[in-house]
């Protein structure tokens, strides 16, 4: 009887425990459902203009097994002239604490748009390039990144 | 800490019009403000927040860093030569440090 007893006690058991596992589940489908701070900053960024999705070069590791060193490099196609140049770029990440990652400010004296730095990743998350131009038009592009180990401490 | 320490790549010479690619490392820990010490206690912010390069005195690349930059910043950036000078890079510390490199460059 008491064996019993203590069956159906662990059967309650694995279903509460079921029963917490999909409610962490729907939860984190919630969480990912949050606002997206990187998108946010976009907007900010590009003061609600037309943002194009296109395919600027954005090279990110595909699965990145460190997230403290994770190189990132862009390389966009502009003649650099004083007519038509890349003025800034915008690294974002939406899965960071905060979702900037870096500015650059480039000149024609340039004479291609394209820079190397490496990067901080807390998670998997998906990484955005934002381009503006001279004459005030935005290009942005995305990639996920895989993170094994997290880089953000704490 | 180990001391905080700029070093950078730029070739001695280059022809015209050719776009050289310079790199930069600077060595500096980078504290995001949310890591920990080894009592659990937070590490205060300090990063290298921004860093900019003028080549004969005009500036010619800039960089706005932040928290999510990596120990160690690596920078890496092209440039289009066209005449003989030098390059300044210029770090600046959370703490209104300023860390500088100069690097010539001979064009042909």
């Amino acid at each position: 009887m008491k064996q019993i007893k203590m069956k159906i006690i662990s059967r309650r058991n694995v279903l509460h425990l079921l029963g917490g596992a999909t409610g962490s589940v729907l939860f984190s489908k919630y969480a990912l459902s949050k606002p997206n701070l990187a998108l946010n900053k976009i907007k900010e960024i590009s003061k609600n203009a037309k943002v194009d999705e296109v395919d600027l070069f954005l090279d990110v590791p595909e699965i990145a097994e460190n997230g403290n060193q994770v190189k990132v490099s862009f390389d966009i196609e502009s003649p650099m002239t004083e007519e038509d140049f890349v003025k800034t770029v915008y690294i974002l990440a939406d899965g960071n604490p905060a979702p900037n990652v870096a500015k650059f400010s480039f000149t024609t004296d340039m004479g291609a748009c394209s820079a190397t730095t490496r990067m901080r990743l807390s998670k998997t998350q998906n990484i955005y390039l934002l381009a503006e131009y001279n004459n005030g038009n935005f290009a942005m592009t995305k990639s996920k990144v895989k993170v094994t180990i997290g880089g953000c401490g704490g | 800490m180990s001391k905080i320490k700029p070093r950078g790549k730029v070739p001695k010479t280059a022809s015209v019009d050719e776009i050289i690619e310079i790199k930069t490392l600077i060595r500096h820990p980078m504290h995001s403000g949310r890591m920990k010490d080894k009592d659990g206690k937070k590490i205060p912010k300090r990063i290298i927040n921004k860093f900019l390069v003028k080549f004969n005195g005009k500036q010619v690349f800039g960089m706005d860093l932040e928290p999510s930059i990596s120990t160690n910043p690596y920078i890496a950036f092209p440039f289009k030569a066209k005449k003989t000078g030098t390059f300044d890079f210029e770090w600046t510390d959370d703490n209104g440090d300023k860390y500088n490199m100069s690097r010539k460059m001979t064009v042909s």
